[in-house]
């Protein structure tokens, strides 16, 4: 009954459009907030360890590099560390949030595109035959065991079709998964000396890289996080599904794999960073997409932001929490992010994707 | 009618897909031979027709001895275990509407992985059990871990009834705490633990026999048949929420024993052999491409199980040069499978 | 007394209530239809008729009793209910789709007997889809899919049927083509229909008895003749509109003018 009721509806509409604008500025303001927080992260993030720093220090020796034990600590294990914690955090927020938006499923993350099982096996690889033990080692061949994943997941999920279906992607995505896990796992078993090295690794971590693992892996992050921008108004349009993205002008083989190079660009160089860690990229999305609803052009800048936040925050607690060891980023993540995730779906009704 | 096979008796009637009864059939009869083959090969190789022989319940008595004493056990597990997971992955995957929803992802494995690592771990470096890991110490643990997870996940997906998408996430949520609990365990772990550990993580049939799999036999005795009575509620609930309650199903009754059924399942199967994780994802997703239809089908998915993860176990004890843990060869053995089927068959694909 | 009724009904979602004190008796052996404005609470209500809603005050009674204390599956055997636009899980042919109307005549002993083949076979013929049986449902044109879902739960062999906007997304022929088959539904078997409808110019012309809601209580209930009127489409939608009869049925036929 379109007949009944314009002059009804036009008040009601204009009410809509008033209340659509609240919200944006709601979530600018939001976009704010979050830049703040991080920036409080980055500063408890270089003042709080083993041996705490007042805040007057860490920006004394940050300005002049004067040779103390402060500024060696800053310069050489602290800056470090914050600045691969940001980039990583906001490279698999990022990155999750491409993944479920392409694949439309919840339970999707970068690790279903392979790069997580590609990085292992690659790394494994070097220890077992190169000899290979250092993070610094392991980051050009993770990098490239996860391209050399993705690009297989993503060529088999195109073989179903030209254009691959979200639910090939998932299917191919495990399937290659599973064989590299495998893999990796038959390369492992009864060789002591690589499963040593392995474990450190597979745990997931932010110690021990130096600025050199930042500044290697720095421009493929970057590439990804403006792709990832950029692409976000694509994603909005696939999220009303394929045919009617298509009916709205949108190249659906050229939106994908533009997304899923972005997501292999970040989580690819976040893998090799750190090792994996994969709690962000599936929580962060659902955190995001509660605040921000389904609108990627916030939910990726959102999405970035608490990923960093999270990332530096779970780290400053690991060092905290067992002075005078350390506990891995990783496993904080899991232990704090864990909780906070039941709670949050438990509280809140989930927007579908 | 001629692609359903139709029963009918006074008491009993119903119809089943000819390619599901097909599927089923030639699924058996590969089972039985690679049974024959499996407990055949070995140190002391007894021929196919012997070993039918002994299946049918005759044959040499020395046969006989070295079947059921040495070899059956062993496959009973993978049968089992095969078996449960199969049903446990196909039950998930109706009932979430989604193949991702299988329980590697729901955090029961990693529950499992928990207690199993814990006592590998603890075990040796503390001393308590000198002469190496008791497997049923284990075993037990394992089972603890995933029902503790499993009665977790229930307890924090239950708000007014269970919803399907709350409990996927929800288990993946516990599931990553597991997860970073065994990592950080395997970076304390004692040089010398981490063998054992992880081949136990990679799901494992070496050494395993009645002992544990027992209560794994008995699970799925009582609960098989519970699955195959739900399965009709199954294909209603397919239906989305509404119709299936207008069609008279009571949702969270139905709902719940279908949870119930496939986490008891996963809980036992996993506890037996280590979380052999790609079997509950892979074969109902064989099953389906096999049989057909909008849903995996149930015994089918029982059934190549069952054959998958005893065929990977004898390849990986008989054909490979070194035994590598099972659960590496089903993901050699299905996941090609599986991308192959997923190329050829161009048809839309559905969970 | 009539087999399905309403007494003193509320229904509502959270605090908000949707439906209020609302009283209704369908009447038997006729196809009734709730007309009213989008949110009105025509589809909560006869979800609640339905039992898919429990009423937060009242009840709805099924031949005497509570309907909340029979069991869902008893209930199933009795009233047939179609939702809003129910989707299919994929691969699922329609033959298997109306064979799924069944389950509530089924025990897990007793699951496909002569009956339930026979039931189904007749319900393809009679809605003709028996040419389209083997295709699958989602790849069926939305009138199709329509008839697919309504021989789904023409299958359960209900006295009552219930239809929520049964012609939603349908071009105007098909409407008619859903609606007469509706229609033939009461007038060969003697089936009581209750349904949501949008278009008023339909409703007056497929129903027996018009029920009209506004804001959560039923404002007027009767033959369309009765409800269908300037005066009460003016209270009801806001709608300044000529009621002229209808050249084909004699039916009131809504000419609208503008909103008020």
């Amino acid at each position: 009954m379109t007949t009944i009721a314009p002059s009804r509806e036009r008040p009601a509409l204009a009410g809509t459009t008033a209340a659509a604008a609240a919200p944006r500025r709601r979530l600018v303001l939001g976009l704010a907030v979050l830049g703040v927080v991080l920036l409080v992260a980055i500063a408890a993030s270089l003042a709080i360890g083993s041996k705490p720093l007042g805040l007057g220090t860490v920006w004394r020796v940050l300005g002049e590099n004067d040779g103390s034990d402060a500024a060696i600590i800053v310069h050489e294990l602290r800056l470090p560390r914050t600045v691969l914690g940001v980039l990583v955090g906001l490279a698999l927020g990022m990155a999750g949030s491409l993944m479920q938006g392409h694949t439309r499923n919840p339970l999707a993350d970068p690790a279903l595109l392979g790069i997580t099982a590609g990085a292992s096996v690659a790394v494994v690889a070097a220890i077992k035959f190169l000899s290979v033990t250092s993070p610094i080692g392991y980051v050009w061949f993770a990098m490239a065991g996860s391209v050399v994943a993705a690009v297989t997941v993503y060529l088999i999920g195109s073989g179903v079709s030209r254009t691959p279906s979200p639910l090939s992607l998932v299917l191919a995505g495990t399937a290659v998964t599973a064989l590299l896990v495998s893999l990796t796992t038959s390369l492992l078993v009864n060789d002591l000396t690589t499963i040593n090295a392995y474990r450190f690794w597979i745990v997931g971590s932010l110690a021990g890289r130096g600025m050199d693992v930042a500044t290697q892996l720095a421009p493929f992050l970057i590439a990804g996080v403006v792709v990832a921008l950029a692409h976000s108004p694509a994603l909005n349009l696939l999220s009303l599904g394929d045919d009617i993205a298509r009916g709205l002008g949108q190249n659906l083989g050229r939106a994908r794999a533009v997304g899923l190079l972005a997501t292999t660009l970040l989580a690819g160089a976040a893998t090799a960073a750190c090792g994996p860690i994969a709690f962000v990229g599936l929580v962060v999305p659902h955190v995001a997409r509660a605040w921000t609803g389904p609108d990627y052009r916030f939910l990726m800048p959102y999405a970035g932001l608490l990923g960093a936040i999270l990332l530096l925050v779970s780290d400053i607690v690991g060092r905290v929490v067992v002075r005078p060891g350390e506990l891995q980023v990783g496993i904080v993540l899991a232990l704090i992010g864990g909780p906070f995730f039941i709670a949050l779906v438990r509280r809140r009704r989930l927007s579908s994707l | 009618m001629s692609t359903h096979l139709v029963v009918r008796t006074p008491v009993l009637s119903g119809r089943v897909p000819v390619r599901s009864v097909a599927v089923a059939v030639l699924g058996g009869c590969l089972l039985v031979l690679t049974l024959a083959w499996s407990i055949g090969a070995g140190d002391f190789p007894i021929p196919l027709a012997d070993s039918l022989a002994v299946l049918a319940g005759a044959g040499d008595p020395a046969h006989r001895f070295v079947i059921t004493e040495l070899r059956m056990p062993r496959a009973a597990v993978a049968l089992v275990v095969g078996a449960s997971l199969g049903l446990a992955g196909a039950l998930f995957q109706t009932f979430a509407r989604n193949p991702l929803a299988s329980p590697d992802v729901l955090g029961i494995t990693d529950g499992a992985s928990v207690g199993a690592v814990f006592v590998i771990v603890s075990g040796s470096s503390a001393g308590v059990l000198a002469t190496g890991i008791s497997a049923l110490g284990v075993a037990a643990a394992a089972l603890a871990g995933a029902l503790l997870t499993a009665a977790a996940l229930y307890l924090f997906a239950w708000r007014r009834g269970i919803d399907g998408t709350r409990f996927v996430l929800i288990g993946v949520g516990l599931g990553a705490v597991m997860t970073a609990g065994v990592s950080w365990m395997l970076s304390k772990a004692a040089i010398y633990d981490l063998p054992a550990a992880f081949t136990w993580l990679a799901g494992s049939l070496a050494g395993r026999g009645w002992h544990e799999v027992t209560p794994a036999l008995y699970a799925l005795a009582v609960l098989g048949p519970v699955a195959i009575v739900l399965s009709q509620t199954l294909r209603v609930l397919q239906l989305g929420d509404d119709s299936a309650r207008g069609l008279g199903v009571r949702l969270q009754v139905a709902q719940l024993s279908i949870l119930l059924v496939a986490v008891c399942l996963t809980a036992f199967a996993v506890s037996a052999a280590g979380p052999i994780d790609f079997v509950a994802f892979v074969v109902p997703q064989i099953a389906l491409r096999l049989v057909g239809g909008s849903r995996p089908p149930l015994i089918s998915s029982a059934i190549l199980g069952a054959l998958l993860v005893l065929l990977a176990d004898t390849v990986s004890r008989v054909v490979l040069p070194t035994e590598l843990p099972v659960g590496v060869v089903t993901a050699f053995v299905g996941a090609p499978y599986l991308l192959w089927l997923l190329t050829r068959t161009n048809r839309k694909v559905s969970a | 007394m009539t087999r399905l009724q309403a007494v003193d009904l509320s229904v509502g979602y959270g605090d908000r209530s949707v439906v209020t004190d609302l009283d209704l008796a369908v009447p038997d052996h006729a196809i009734t239809t709730v007309i009213g404005p989008n949110g009105c609470g025509k589809s909560t209500m006869l979800r609640a008729l339905g039992r898919l809603l429990r009423p937060t005050v009242g009840h709805v009674v099924l031949d005497g009793r509570r309907i909340d204390e029979i069991s869902t599956k008893q209930v199933a055997r009795e009233l047939a209910l179609l939702p809003q636009a129910p989707i299919a899980p994929e691969g699922l042919v329609v033959r298997d789709l109306v064979a799924r109307g069944r389950h509530p005549r089924q025990s897990w002993l007793r699951q496909w007997s002569a009956d339930d083949e026979q039931v189904v076979a007749q319900t393809l013929d009679w809605t003709a889809m028996t040419d389209l049986a083997d295709q699958p449902v989602d790849q069926l044109s939305g009138g199709q899919r329509q008839r697919a879902w309504i021989a789904m739960a023409l299958a359960q062999q209900t006295d009552l049927v219930l239809l929520d906007e049964p012609t939603t997304y349908l071009d105007l022929s098909h409407q008619i083509d859903v609606l007469d088959l509706v229609r033939r539904l009461n007038s060969e078997h003697g089936r009581t229909v209750v349904m949501v409808l949008h278009d008023l110019n339909l409703a007056a012309r497929y129903s027996d008895h018009v029920v009209a809601m506004r804001d959560g209580v039923i404002v007027a209930a009767g033959p369309p003749a009765a409800v269908i009127t300037p005066d009460l489409l003016r209270e009801v939608f806001g709608l300044d509109a000529l009621v002229i009869d209808d050249p084909v049925t004699g039916k009131p036929l809504v000419v609208p003018i503008g909103c008020v």
